[in-house]
């Protein structure tokens, strides 16, 4: 089986509201079908204004978007038949569950016996069976959560699109549903657009993420590659924890750099660089640093230890290192722990490969 | 353990249930000290009149009281044929004590409301009785006017006998009670109040409906129009509201009459002849008009304010999941917007049943409203029990109307704002 690798395809798409700001700049994205693709951003990044174009109820500026190769810019979001979630659930409060349920299926005027199997196969995919005949007012915040899924759900649509759909919930909850719908995607195929804020659901959900920032997207790629490999300084910055020196390049030779900051040289990975003498900002994961490093590693320096926050499972330690008072390290928390202690100096290691040279902030 | 220790002791002994209610006591007094104020005043200003109302509608102790010996006299009388002469000697020592206190005119006014043609020959008894001799008063006052041996008039008397009376109920839905004491309508050329209730219904729900229809959209724009813009739409729906009634009402008397604004204007744009201008005023569509415009407000509040709350994702969820704008709207949005009609109808419809000014201004002969036949009595007849019988039956349609309104749609889902 072929899979349409552009079954949702953004080509420049701009978008103004006020016509003197671009939300969206030149969007060029393709979503590939049965795909979990997630756009991520802070809020004004311009994330829910392209799943606002997609849904129909905002028409791109300029450019197109095309649904399994057909444009749909002129086609009203009701004849889109694309499902969605809302923020808010945006169930409709006069109506029972069943009825929520039934809302899409009356309208396509499927008939009642058939319709009433979809809604029961609905409601047991989000374990919901016996909640048909309560008001959406009586449910908690989780379960109208599961019907508002089920609702975009139950008319079989290729694609389904969730805005913020977990916002509203509490931490436990939130991340129990995470499963629940990645585990719908993969057992339905249906292609998924997720938007969130929250970079973890975004991890843990996605095949792809798009990063958003300032209408454009900064990076598209697969959760790991996202976190282990950003491209450039605001992704590092969004998705993670970071830690970052910045300098300017004094001497750049293969996949080896070497950044020199006010008081010290460092070797990097040049990403973004491509000649001495550009500023940069170097980019380093908080768990790529090792205390007192045993092994032979390009960039072992040391630092004064000013702060230290046990975590249960681990314990941060902030630490003072070549003039960045905001270093932080994670320790993983085992039997044999290492001498932490305010004010302590110690050495702390790590591989050039793993401290990105990125472009200047 | 014996009761005695089971109760629940403060630390220095008190019992539990005593020493909450002296320390809950003061709060109490507090708050009802707090009300008091409304309360007083909702007591002068709302129950008492309406009591006041109420009594006035139905007492009839007036005449009672002014004519003892009389009724006295009358209470052995069978109203088949004239009274003996024990009545007319009460009723000559009755009317002679009234005629030194000078309240007789009082017993003229109120007699002629029972029958008329009763002010005259009581005015002539009045001058005549002067010269009346000791004795036999049923000849004497029988000969000072035919009407007096009729025993039509005696039974019209003897009527006003009790203390308390429906009369006035019965008058005000254009019915009576005959000579032989069965309720019959008035003759039909003379039946004024059913039309003028049947009309005011009308009115109101007229009004009621275009009110409805014109505020509907204006509250959805005011609900999801930007706040810029919403503003200025508000103060435009409000500014009506802050001008006086008189005031709105004379500026449609000067729209709506024949030489007036609206009609030129049609007749500038080849509408209607110049010599045939259509009468918009002092007829019913006038009253239509006026009262539309003025009561508009009191519709587009509480339907704003129900609008306010609906999310615009609900609308645009029914459309994502294939209605189109129409069904959207009509299965989502509209049944969530129905406490809103509620209470808006409500309010306008209760309003407009009982308007005045704008009926009695613009309404013409064919525009006016039972309000303005209850205030024509307060002001020109000076028949207030009529007039209160009328104001309670208003009063218990309205309240009919509402206990109608709480069954069918529930008045918990009202909502004003």
């Amino acid at each position: 089986m072929t899979v349409n690798k552009e079954f949702v395809k953004f080509d420049k798409v701009d978008k103004s509201y006020d016509g003197k700001v671009l939300v969206v700049k030149d969007l060029q994205l393709d979503i590939a079908e049965g795909e979990f693709i997630t756009m991520l951003g802070p809020s004004g990044s311009g994330k829910t204004t392209c799943l606002m174009m997609l849904a129909g109820f905002e028409t791109p500026t300029n450019g197109e978007i095309y649904l399994d190769g057909n444009a749909i810019s002129s086609i009203p979001p009701h004849k889109r038949g694309i499902g969605m979630v809302f923020q808010n659930y945006a169930l409709f409060p006069h109506m029972t569950v069943y009825e929520n349920l039934a809302f899409p299926l009356r309208v396509r005027k499927i008939p009642k016996d058939e319709a009433d199997k979809k809604i029961d196969k609905a409601l047991s995919m989000v374990s919901l069976q016996g909640f048909a005949q309560r008001m959406p007012g009586q449910l908690s915040g989780g379960q109208q959560q599961r019907v508002a899924v089920a609702r975009s759900l139950v008319f079989d649509p290729q694609l389904v699109l969730m805005d913020e759909p977990l916002g509203a919930l509490d931490k436990n909850l939130r991340e129990s549903m995470q499963y629940e719908i990645k585990h719908i995607h993969e057992s339905i195929g249906v292609t998924v657009v997720y938007v969130t804020h929250d970079q973890s659901e975004a991890l843990t959900m996605s095949n792809r993420i798009a990063v958003f920032n300032d209408g454009k997207v900064q990076q598209l790629s697969s959760p790991d590659e996202l976190y282990e490999k950003p491209v450039n300084s605001f992704v590092a910055e969004f998705i993670g924890e970071n830690n970052t020196f910045a300098g300017e390049v004094s001497d750049i030779s293969g996949s080896k750099c070497k950044v020199k900051l006010p008081n010290a040289e460092i070797l990097a990975n040049p990403i973004s660089i491509k000649q001495k003498g550009e500023r940069t900002t170097v980019s380093l994961r908080p768990e790529r640093a090792l205390i007192n490093p045993s092994e032979k590693m390009d960039n072992i320096h040391k630092g004064k230890i000013e702060e230290v926050i046990y975590h249960g499972d681990h314990t941060r330690v902030r630490i003072n290192l070549l003039g960045n008072p905001e270093f932080i390290l994670k320790v993983p928390n085992s039997s044999s722990n290492l001498d932490i202690k305010l004010g302590n100096e110690i050495k702390i290691g790590w591989n050039s490969d793993d401290a990105r040279a990125l472009d200047p902030k | 353990m014996s009761s005695e220790t089971k109760k629940i002791l403060t630390t220095d002994g008190i019992p539990l249930e005593v020493s909450l209610k002296k320390a809950e006591r003061k709060n109490k007094i507090k708050a009802f000290l707090l009300v008091a104020p409304l309360l007083l005043f909702l007591i002068i200003t709302y129950v008492f009149p309406i009591g006041e109302m109420l009594t006035r509608s139905i007492d009839d102790k007036m005449v009672t009281q002014m004519l003892p010996k009389t009724y006295k006299a009358m209470e052995n009388w069978d109203g088949k044929e004239l009274p003996p002469e024990d009545v007319f000697e009460g009723f000559y020592f009755d009317y002679k004590k009234l005629v030194e206190e000078k309240t007789f005119g009082k017993l003229a006014t109120q007699l002629n409301f029972e029958k008329n043609g009763f002010k005259s020959i009581l005015k002539k008894l009045q001058r005549k009785m002067k010269k009346f001799e000791e004795g036999n008063y049923k000849e004497q006052i029988m000969a000072v006017h035919p009407r007096w041996a009729d025993v039509e008039y005696w039974r019209a008397l003897k009527r006003r006998a009790p203390e308390y009376t429906y009369q006035k109920y019965l008058k005000g839905i254009d019915m009576y009670e005959n000579e032989d004491g069965k309720i019959v309508n008035v003759p039909e050329d003379r039946q004024i109040h059913r039309i003028l209730w049947l009309r005011t219904l009308e009115i109101a729900f007229f009004v009621t409906l275009f009110c409805f229809l014109m505020a509907y959209p204006i509250a959805h724009l005011l609900a999801t129009l930007p706040m810029k813009y919403s503003n200025l739409l508000m103060i435009c729906v409000l500014l009506p509201f802050w001008t006086s009634l008189l005031v709105r009402t004379a500026s449609w008397m000067i729209l709506l009459q024949q030489q007036g604004v609206v009609n030129d204007f049609f007749v500038w744009i080849g509408l209607v002849a110049d010599n045939a201008r259509p009468e918009m005023m002092y007829n019913k569509t006038g009253s239509y008009v006026a009262m539309t415009q003025i009561l508009l407000p009191f519709m587009v509040l509480p339907l704003y304010s129900v609008m306010k709350t609906i999310s615009p994702s609900l609308m645009r969820a029914g459309k994502s999941l294939g209605g189109t704008p129409f069904i959207a709207f009509w299965k989502v949005y509209f049944p969530l917007t129905i406490p809103g009609i509620g209470a808006g109808c409500l309010l306008v419809f209760i309003l407009a049943v009982g308007y005045y000014i704008t009926p009695a201004l613009v309404g013409g002969a064919s525009g006016t409203l039972i309000s303005n036949q209850i205030a024509y009595h307060m002001k020109s007849t000076l028949d207030w029990s009529f007039a209160s019988a009328m104001g309670l039956m208003l009063l218990t349609g309205v309240l009919a109307i509402y206990w109608l309104y709480n069954k069918v749609v529930g008045i918990d889902n009202i909502k004003l704002g």
